[in-house]
Formats: C-alpha cells, structure tokens, sequence
C-alpha cells in the first residue's frame, strides 16, 4: 500500500503544479474541457488522475469508440454505446452519460487500487 | 441427461459437488481460461462493429455455447455436477441460501467489497483473482448497495411477453425481446442482475465470480421459456446481416456452432421446472 499512495500522491501533485488541479469532486472542471463526448477532460477526482481525449488513430482497442480515457496514466478500456452513453471493462453493465462520469465511475468502484494495462483486452482471432 | 435445477433447491450434497468442481477447476487453471475469454468478447463487441458475445442478437446462443463449454469443464471433474440457475426475481435478497458460507458465500464488507466468507473468499486462499483489471486480487461483492433491487417477476414477465426476438440495428439500440432481456433497454433485467451483485460481476472479468454461472443459466433458462410462449417467433435476423451472426452463420470463439445449432436446449440439458 505505501507504493500505491505514493503513486497517487505524486499523480495528484502533478496535476496541482501544472494545471491548478480541481481536488473536489464536486468541483466542475470547466476550464479542462467539454462534456461533449469528443472533448477532452483532465481533473483530479477523489485524488486521482483522470483524462479523457479523443484518441489518435484507430488503435486496436479503441474499438471505434475513438476516444482514449485514463486513470493515474493508465488507460481505462472504454466504450460508447448506440444512445451515446458510455461504460468501461470496470463498469461495464451500467451505462453512464459522459467519458468522464465513465472515469469517476472507475475511480469509484477501484477504491484507489491501481488500473492494470491489460493484455486481455485483445479480441480474439 | 444433465439437469439444471434451481439452486434454492439443491440438497447440501449437490452444493457441495458444485463447490468442490469450481475449486477444482480454479486450481487447474481451465477455470480463468473462461474468465478470459468472456472478457476478450465483452470488450470487443461494439454497436457499431463486429459484435457476437454482447449487445447482439447471439448474445443469447454464445452465452449458452459459453455455459455448455464450461458445464462440460465441470463434469469432467464430476459427472454429477450440473450448472444450478439463480432465479433473482424469487431469491432477491442477501439473505437468500444462494449467499451463505456452504454455497457462494456471501457480500463483501464495507472497506473494501471483500468477500470474507464461504469456498471463494481470499482468506481461503483457493480463490485467487488473477484475470483481472485492477489490482486486487480477492473476490468483491456488494449485493444490493445503494438500494438497488434486482428485478421483480412483472418485469420478467413484461420481457417474456415481447413478441418478437430482436431487431435492427440488432444492438443496445434495439427493440425486441433479446435487447430487453440483457438490458440495454427498458426494464433492464440481465445487466442489472450484474450491477446488483457488484464486484467483479459489474466488470468485463464478471465470471471471476461463481455466480455467473447461475445468472446465466437463469438468462438461458428465461430463452427457453420465451420460445415456449412464442412457437412462431424465431432467432433474427435469419441471413446477410454484417458485423452480425445470423442464423446459420458459426460464432467465434468456436467457429463449429451456429444459433440455429443451440435453439433447442434439450439435446443438451433440461430443467428441473
């Protein structure tokens, strides 16, 4: 645990140094973009980093969504929906609004475990 | 002949079976080839690209592909063992036999979700999560948090009642039985049994959870009870459909079996009611 809140202690003081970071979750971060689903957004919510931009390329997980999320850095597997809501692999039978209420949602249910890069996030041949 | 039975109804001898298979299969490792595979599916399935496992007409028939796969798994260490159905619109509470320390175990404490009783908490060391998003590694419940309640036997019976199996755009979108059934739209009845239950089973990796299988058997158990009601609806869409499979059309990850193959459950297994 004490390698954890490290982590998150440096990725939240990044984020105070650079971008005057909104701490509150309750804070809205106008200022880091849009709630349009093809903005971008970068906030701290409940300590940790979150961003979401539209991502470059048509990466082989991005799986049409094209739009990239993270949490501390790592990226969080996201997809839209039809109706245009979103979910993500940490929440995925429960659509929310925006890529960002996606994120806080993640941040929600991870209870400050760290995200893992994962390889299953492959489809299969 | 393998029959499912309702898992309020198994006697402590046939709970125990199942248990000892699960672990079994855990121990072996075939058990998380599962978990991967289901999670593989649930993060490339797109509205809007190819899709087989979720959000489409074959979410039905790969999920009792998927269970038929995985019941076999568990009767190659026991031929006695079948995959037992939850029916949460009856056993809708934490306190249901379901969620005791001889069967599933129950929900997870406040900290953290944990799971600290029954065969599959961490402390019994036999359950380890290892395909996984995060970082931790033991099982998490939170059955019924924030006062969710899981589905009501009127909502079930509103979906039974849908007439035709699905619709274009044949994805989260659509009308139909199927879409209404996994809960994309409307009363929401499949989804919301996994967001109810919470922990893993709210996530891409929901098979780390024993309970899976009983949600899906139930889900399983509901298509059959529907083309029972409806002897003239059939699966759609029947042929040329892109990015979708249709009738006759071979799913992956198997590429041998097509829808038209698993409509009719009883070559494989019936139900105890």
């Amino acid at each position: 645990m004490p390698e954890l809140s490290r982590r998150r202690a440096l990725s939240a003081a990044a984020v105070v140094a650079t971008a005057a970071g909104t701490w509150s979750a309750s804070t809205p971060a106008t200022a880091a973009g849009h709630h349009d689903s093809r903005g971008t957004f970068d906030e701290v919510y409940k300590g940790r980093r979150i961003q979401g931009r539209p991502a470059a390329g048509a990466g082989h997980h991005h799986h049409g969504a094209g739009y990239a999320v993270f949490v501390d850095g790592v990226e969080l597997h996201v997809m839209r929906n039809a109706d245009g809501t979103w979910i993500s692999v940490v929440s995925h039978y429960d659509p929310v609004p925006t890529p960002r209420a996606a994120a806080r949602a993640a941040v929600d249910e991870l209870q400050g475990a760290p995200l893992l890069p994962f390889p299953a996030n492959r489809p299969l041949a | 002949m393998t029959v499912r039975k309702n898992q309020s109804a198994l006697t402590a001898d046939e709970k125990r079976r199942f248990v000892a298979a699960l672990l079994e299969l855990k121990r072996s490792g075939r058990y998380d080839e599962f978990v991967t595979t289901h999670n593989a599916f649930i993060v490339s399935d797109t509205d809007d690209g190819e899709r087989t496992g979720h959000r489409s007409p074959s979410f039905l028939p790969w999920h009792r592909r998927f269970l038929l796969e995985f019941e076999r798994a568990l009767q190659s260490v026991d031929a006695s063992v079948a995959l037992p159905y939850w029916d949460w619109s009856v056993d809708r509470s934490p306190r249901a036999s379901l969620w005791a320390p001889d069967f599933l175990g129950g929900t997870g404490r406040e900290r953290d979700g944990r799971v600290t009783d029954g065969p599959f908490s961490a402390s019994s060391g036999n359950w380890p999560i290892n395909v996984r998003v995060d970082g931790r590694t033991f099982l998490r419940r939170s059955l019924g948090a924030g006062g969710r309640q899981l589905p009501t036997p009127a909502e079930v019976e509103s979906v039974l009642s849908i007439s035709t199996y699905d619709m274009a755009p044949w994805n989260s979108a659509s009308d139909g039985f199927r879409n209404h059934l996994e809960g994309w739209r409307g009363v929401n009845l499949h989804n919301r049994v996994h967001v109810w239950v919470g922990g893993q089973m709210a996530t891409g990796v929901s098979p780390n959870d024993p309970v899976f299988w009983l949600h899906h058997a139930y889900i399983d158990k509901l298509w059959a009870e529907w083309q029972r009601r409806h002897p003239g609806s059939g699966y759609l869409p029947a042929a040329g459909t892109p990015d979708v499979i249709d009738l006759r059309e071979t799913m992956r990850p198997w590429h041998d079996t097509s829808p038209a193959d698993l409509l009719d459950h009883t070559a494989h297994y019936t139900f105890d009611a």
